[in-house]
């Protein structure tokens, strides 16, 4: 046997049980899902005939379901540009100060590394109605009315939405402060020297050399508030996505579907649906920032 | 420096300050509350006016308390899938770094392809896949959609491609054996790689909820997130021992964030990994 062909061996050698994982349950799975969401499977019935698309329709006639995406959306859409925003001007605060640079850095990663069931019901406690609620406590001793938050169905999605995005800005931060690092400071120096103001350097060097790094937080950051299910199970009161369905997200919706329901075909459905629009939403964030990209050269 | 400088570093300082007690304050208020009493956690004020253990005795040392074995869950979950993927993403990571042969670049694309598959969905058919193995109400039900991370394949590819071809080629001139090689010369090589890759998917199955929680509907066999979220349902307002599990869920982090702050500030400015 040659070398390079024992080098080949080897190799099969090793990948052999990964690639069994990856097939059994990644793919596998995944299929799987595809093709028990054309059957009207669940776990309390013996059926399990083929019905084509009737999950799908019932699905995406469900107003519970309707609600549930736009609900899932509305944290996607106005969660993840905030965290994006915000993110962006805390690493350029943290990179114009000089000391304690690494102690806020570390200050802010802190809820992004803590469990999130524990720091849900944590906000939970806290956004409580006057007398129990601190933060209710703080608004009335500066003498601003009470705040419904979780009980309100108007407050409780961005409630919620709130604490998501506490949870991810350090991460951001993080991130974009790496970024910000790796600009060339003699690319900055020279444009002060040909008398840029900081503005004009703002715009014209430093956002444009983050647009990479922005871009994958943007899907990133996307893919993870589509995706939202910990903080509104733990934040709803009996875990339910309420009040009235207020703050019920997609993944939520399946979660009952498939395992309080036990409706596992029309669950596959709806994770198919939510799969499609999460792709959806990356592509299109990829053609957006596509285009910036061009016409800014 | 100018005096505009000086007041536009002044107000950053303010700005971050102010922001780190929004991001500090909960944890602070939590621990507060944690020692309170059932009538202390009513009455206003930030600081007990008694401070008390009783919360953690009862939720670490009382008799009928299930959080030490929730605990002991969450340890073992998160430790044994981290070896597990420590070990098998460096090997896969190294084959497709260091190693020709046919079809490389397809399984390379097919392992990251996986990062896109949502666990949403995914959750649907390992429930039937245990249901079938009888793997519910088991570790290694917990365990095994975790065994392997895609994530840190990529991570290790990235970092094994920087080894010196020449370095594993005297290995083999020398007669060492494949195994060897990878356990002796190439794992020590990517230590620091490793750690990052350690601590990260620590963190992340410590935390995790989704599946634990489908899987595990024995309350011996919750792990800690899944423990204390059912915990904290059925607690109704008693939020001081709310808070004091939330509490004892945090702390094993908060003291391994403390230790590896480095490793994942690193981890993080890397690319991050989550989930």
């Amino acid at each position: 046997m040659t070398l390079a062909k024992k080098k080949a061996m080897t190799a099969y050698v090793f990948l052999a049980f990964p690639l069994v994982f990856f097939v059994g349950v990644r793919f596998g799975p995944m299929l799987y899902a595809m093709i028990r969401s054309l059957t009207d499977w669940s776990l309390l019935r013996k059926t399990n005939q083929f019905i084509g698309f009737d999950n799908f329709k019932a699905v995406l006639t469900d107003p519970v379901f309707l609600k549930s995406l736009g609900n899932t959306l509305r944290y996607a859409i106005v969660g993840a540009p905030i965290v994006i925003a915000l993110s962006l001007g805390i690493a350029l605060l943290l990179n114009r100060i000089i000391h304690a640079r690494g102690l806020f850095r570390l200050i802010y990663i802190l809820p992004y590394i803590t469990p999130m069931v524990a720091v849900s019901w944590v906000w939970r406690w806290m956004y409580q109605t006057p007398p129990m609620g601190i933060l209710n406590a703080m608004f009335s001793a500066l003498g601003l009315p009470a705040v419904e938050f979780l009980i309100s169905p108007d407050q409780a999605l961005y409630s919620i939405l709130a604490v998501n995005i506490w949870v991810e800005l350090g991460y951001c931060t993080t991130v974009f402060l790496a970024g910000i690092q790796t600009i060339p400071m003699d690319c900055v120096e020279a444009a002060k020297i040909d008398g840029a103001s900081e503005r004009q350097i703002f715009v014209r060097i430093i956002l444009p050399l983050l647009m990479p790094i922005t871009l994958f937080l943007m899907i990133m950051q996307g893919i993870q508030f589509l995706r939202i299910f910990t903080p509104i199970y733990n934040m709803s009161s009996q875990a339910m996505g309420g009040p009235l369905d207020s703050t019920k997200s997609a993944a939520l919706y399946i979660y009952q579907m498939a395992f309080t329901k036990f409706e596992m075909g029309r669950a596959s459905a709806a994770s198919l649906v939510l799969f499609a629009i999460i792709m959806v939403v990356t592509l299109l964030q990829l053609r957006i920032f596509d285009k910036k990209a061009n016409n800014q050269e | 420096m100018t005096v505009d400088k000086r007041i536009g570093l002044g107000i950053a300082y303010a700005i971050l300050s102010l922001l780190s007690v929004v991001m500090i304050f909960p944890f602070l208020w939590m621990l507060l509350s944690s020692f309170k009493d059932a009538t202390q956690i009513f009455q206003p004020g930030l600081f007990p006016s008694d401070p008390t253990f009783e919360n953690y005795i009862a939720i670490l040392f009382s008799g009928n308390s299930r959080f030490p074995r929730w605990f002991l869950n969450s340890a073992i979950v998160a430790t044994c899938t981290t070896a597990s993927v420590l070990f098998f993403d460096s090997l896969l990571g190294y084959t497709l770094a260091k190693f020709e042969f046919p079809g490389k670049k397809i399984i390379f694309l097919l392992v990251i392809s996986t990062l896109m598959i949502p666990t949403e969905m995914l959750v649907i058919p390992w429930y039937a896949m245990s249901r079938a193995m009888k793997w519910g109400n088991t570790y290694w039900g917990i365990m095994f959609p975790g065994m392997i991370s895609a994530f840190g394949v990529f991570l290790m590819r990235q970092f094994m491609t920087s080894i010196p071809n020449d370095l594993i080629d005297a290995a083999r001139i020398d007669g060492m054996g494949e195994l060897r090689i990878f356990m002796k010369i190439v794992l020590p090589l990517v230590s620091p790689a490793l750690a990052t890759l350690a601590i990260f998917n620590f963190i992340g199955n410590w935390n995790a909820f989704l599946w634990p929680l489908i899987i595990a509907s024995k309350p011996r066999m919750f792990t800690l997130p899944v423990g204390l979220a059912n915990f904290s349902g059925e607690a109704g307002s008693d939020w001081h021992l709310i808070m004091t599990g939330a509490t004892v869920a945090m702390v094993p982090l908060i003291i391994l964030f403390l230790i590896f702050q480095k490793q994942i500030v690193r981890g993080i400015a890397m690319t991050g990994l989550k989930g």
